[in-house]
């Protein structure tokens, strides 16, 4: 990548906001690493359900855990899991996609209805199909959520490859003896760059929603342990006496969503 | 003494699957797009094809160089495979790709040898030389270079490995008149310094005349006239070249 295009991406506001979005919430979690307020699991019977004060930032749940210290653990489960669930998601479908896209014919007709047919359930039903086959845990969770979004991602990329498969500077390549392989990764995927990064995002954001629908189902991430979608099932039935232990790991996560929304939308304006 | 033959083409029929075939049908009707094609090419000879649009000259060279593999008939070629120029040159440079990088890609999937790191770079820089672009070029991208630019590229990128076969279909029907002269220009330069054998499709007739040795005329996929491009000129033996000959202006 050229300087001049980076500096393009960078003077987006679309990125700019994401970007500075993003940085916060990455900061929050990289400090929580080293230093929390609180060890988030540590319960206090005398602190149970505190507002927001300057001994609890963010006040404390129903346990009397500190919700800060909460939320930044909670963001960090929440963000590995997503990154865990779109690199299998976007590895397994980009390859599947680019494969099925590039051969076409049986291959290409069978896969393609086989993901028609997943693509049908919503992507959280699919992940809780998977889920009670595989078990309670956050290795399953991470690939039950990452096979649900195995077809979405194989569909763009097999789009993708399909426009791109018949350009003559394919045929071109394919005369000076390119094999199958190289025509793939180096010939057609870097031109899908663009389409699958703004896909990443977006994916990235449909995984933080299904993870806390899923926590929300029960089947999410385990407790003490808790994703951000987890605090917020919890939360829910203290919503009107305390709702800041509510609002909390909810606003985290409407920032969390936006940040990427803003990222893949600037990425998409890009290209 | 009779000149070696580079290519000899006999009995040609290509065909191409028929797209608007019914879902449930069985019968696989194709549709003919060459029809007993056959000409011979000696070493170092320029032939030209013409004739309009849509009357098989990219399928002829389609089958050629092996992208149409749906034929019957023979094809017999001296050397490995020719390389190709395509009509379009917006559309057959990979875009995510810079020139450098796009000319060494040939030598890297060379199957006849290896090549260093140090070989490539200079056979690169040769290439640059004989297509006329300066070496800072090497760092573009596609979008960044003009028409001409684009097929200069082109045609290095056939060059890379020295094919002893070029076909060039429609090289410069894409590009505006003193651009085209220049390709023209260029490519007879090749032509002449290389001794390589060329196949200039072209549906301009006035374009053909100066650089082949030799006009085969086609029209709905069958040879309809062959000769010296001099005779030919002169002396048409089709109603159909001499109506195309009559349109270029060349003939009153
Ligand atoms: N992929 C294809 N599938 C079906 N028919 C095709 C295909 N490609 C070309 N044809 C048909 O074959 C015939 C010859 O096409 P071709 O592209 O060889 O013409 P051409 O002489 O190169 O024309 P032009 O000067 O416009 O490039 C045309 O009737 C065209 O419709
Ligand atoms: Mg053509």
């Amino acid at each position: 990548m050229n300087n001049s295009k980076l500096k393009k991406l960078l003077k987006n506001p679309y990125v700019f906001i994401g970007g500075i979005i993003m940085g916060l919430i990455l900061l929050m979690i990289i400090v929580g690493f080293f230093w929390m307020p609180y060890e988030p699991t540590k319960m206090s019977a005398s602190e149970k359900l505190q507002g927001i004060s300057l001994r609890h930032i963010m006040g404390t749940d129903n346990m009397g855990r500190d919700v800060f210290s909460r939320v930044m653990y909670g963001s960090r489960v929440t963000l590995m899991i997503a990154i865990g669930t779109i690199i299998i998601g976007a590895g397994v479908g980009t390859i599947i996609g680019s494969i099925t896209g590039y051969y076409g014919g049986m291959i290409d007709e069978v896969t393609m209805r086989v993901i028609d047919a997943l693509f049908a359930f919503p992507s959280i039903l699919l992940a809780l199909v998977i889920v009670s086959v595989f078990g309670v845990g956050w290795p399953q969770l991470v690939i039950s959520l990452g096979i649900a979004f195995v077809p979405s991602f194989a569909r763009i990329v097999r789009g993708e490859v399909l426009r791109c498969k018949n350009m003559d500077y394919i045929e071109n390549a394919r005369l000076q003896g390119v094999s199958d392989f190289r025509m793939i990764f180096l010939h057609i995927l870097p031109n899908i760059k663009g389409v699958l990064a703004s896909s990443i995002l977006i994916g990235f954001n449909n995984a933080v929603l299904a993870e806390a629908g899923l926590s929300y189902l029960g089947v999410g991430s385990q407790p003490p342990y808790a994703s951000l979608g987890r605090m917020l099932s919890d939360a829910q039935q203290y919503m009107f006496t305390r709702p800041s232990y509510v609002l909390c790991p909810g606003i985290v996560i409407v920032l969390m969503v936006l940040g990427f929304a803003f990222l893949g939308e600037g990425i998409k304006r890009w290209k | 003494m009779e000149k070696e033959k580079v290519l000899r083409v006999t009995g040609l029929n290509v065909f191409y699957k028929n797209r608007k075939r019914k879902l449930f049908s069985r019968k696989n009707k194709k549709i003919q797009a060459l029809f007993d094609v056959s000409f011979d090419m000696e070493e170092g000879e320029v032939l030209a094809i013409a004739g309009e649009s849509g009357c098989g000259k990219s399928t002829l060279a389609r089958a050629i160089v092996g992208i149409n593999k749906d034929y019957q008939g023979e094809i017999w070629q001296k050397y490995g495979r020719p390389m190709m120029v395509f009509q379009d040159p917006y559309n057959s440079l990979n875009p995510a790709k810079k020139i450098g990088w796009l000319l060494e890609e040939p030598l890297k999937v060379d199957k006849e040898r290896t090549w260093t790191k140090e070989e490539r770079r200079k056979r690169v820089e040769e290439i640059m030389q004989e297509i006329e672009l300066p070496i800072s070029m090497l760092d573009r991208y596609p979008s960044q270079l003009s028409g001409g630019q684009r097929q200069r590229v082109c045609i290095g990128i056939a060059l890379m490995r020295e094919p002893k076969l070029l076909i060039a279909d429609e090289p410069v029907s894409a590009l505006d008149v003193t651009i085209q002269a220049q390709i023209m220009e260029l490519l007879d330069n090749l032509h002449r310094k290389h001794g390589i054998s060329i196949i200039f499709i072209s549906h301009d007739l006035r374009v053909v005349y100066q650089i082949s040795d030799h006009v085969m005329v086609m029209k709905n996929g069958k040879v309809v006239e062959y000769g010296a491009t001099r005779d030919v000129y002169r002396n048409p033996q089709a109603e159909y070249t001499r109506q195309l000959l009559k349109a270029a202006g060349i003939t009153r």
